[in-house]
């Protein structure tokens, strides 16, 4: 599976995401600029995180205009996988790939740290190879990750198996203490209405090695190569 | 470029969170302000962009900023906008 890897102007983890699919998953990675309008011949494409543009205007909100996004559109509405990681994820909302928006976090607080997820919802490229009955561990680092909806969204999106990934404790279960920035029904990462485009806050990326502490977001990347094989 | 036909019209686009949005900035401002004796307040921060245009004239402008609002400077899931021209 060829992998594309989206650089924008202060990405920070564009070259983490290279690295993992390149020397952990075994398979090519190409690194496409930001003004790029197109991204070639490739089967998956991640959004990296980052403070792209410098979160200047909004976080995500310049990088979703550049040119490389009419590509990553094409590509999505064609049904190919397209996963966004923190920035990516607030990338993607802005472009109007996945609804809602992501906003500073409820504690002001920049949060790095280890966090429980709890996969659920329906499957997609990203979710198909994870576990269900237990919690997966994945780091989080952001300022602004609280998902915010209006109600009718975070109907529809619960009511279609939309949130594919919520803030939970080591145990699994879903509670608002294990919620780390205020985000709404504890919602980590969400997919579209087609389930091919993925956003979430944690990143997979740095828990691909067990010498850096898990492999938990490992299955994540794994499940895309599975899907297309 | 400024031609026969236009001029240069300065105007703001205000942009606010919209009511009922959570604005943990406002909180924190309004925290700061009890700290410094004014009381209890409630505030929400919301952006002012002073924008120069080169347009035929003021509805001219207000389209345009009105254009820049919806395409880039707002984000309609969490902000409003007001756009006024000079």
């Amino acid at each position: 599976m060829r992998f594309a890897v989206v650089s924008f102007p202060g990405s920070n983890c564009d070259f983490d995401c290279v690295r993992v699919v390149r020397e952990v998953l075994c398979q090519p990675a190409r690194l496409v600029w930001h003004t790029e309008h197109d991204l070639g011949a490739v089967d998956v494409v991640l959004l990296p995180g980052g403070f792209s543009y410098g979160d200047y205007l909004r976080c995500g909100a310049i990088a979703a205009r550049a040119p490389v996004m009419e590509a990553v559109r094409r590509f999505a509405a064609a049904g190919g996988p397209v996963l966004g990681i923190c920035n990516g994820f607030q990338v993607l909302t802005e472009a109007g790939l996945l609804p809602g928006a992501l906003g500073r976090n409820r504690g002001l607080d920049f949060v790095c740290a280890d966090q429980w997820l709890l996969v659920d919802g329906r499957e997609t490229p990203f979710t198909r190879g994870a576990p269900r009955d237990r919690a997966i561990k994945v780091p989080i680092a952001h300022h602004d990750g609280r998902y915010f909806a209006d109600a009718e969204t975070l109907d529809r999106l619960e009511g279609s198996g939309q949130v594919v990934f919520r803030y939970a404790t080591a145990s699994g279960e879903v509670r608002a203490e294990a919620n780390p920035n205020g985000s709404a029904h504890n919602i980590a990462g969400i997919c579209n209405a087609a389930g091919n485009v993925v956003g979430m806050m944690p990143h997979p990326e740095r828990a691909a090695e067990s010498l850096l502490g898990g492999v938990d977001g490992r299955m994540l990347l794994e499940g895309a190569i599975g899907v297309l094989a | 470029m400024t031609d026969a036909t236009t001029r240069r019209i300065s105007g703001r686009v205000t942009v606010r969170l919209r009511p009922g949005v959570l604005d943990v900035q406002g909180q924190a401002v309004a925290g700061a302000l009890g700290d410094l004796g004014f009381g209890p307040t409630r505030v929400r921060v919301g952006k002012v962009f002073e924008i120069e245009v080169d347009a035929a004239d003021a509805d001219a402008a207000r389209v345009r900023l009105t254009e820049m609002a919806t395409r880039l400077l707002a984000n309609p899931v969490m902000e409003d906008f007001e756009v006024e021209v000079d």
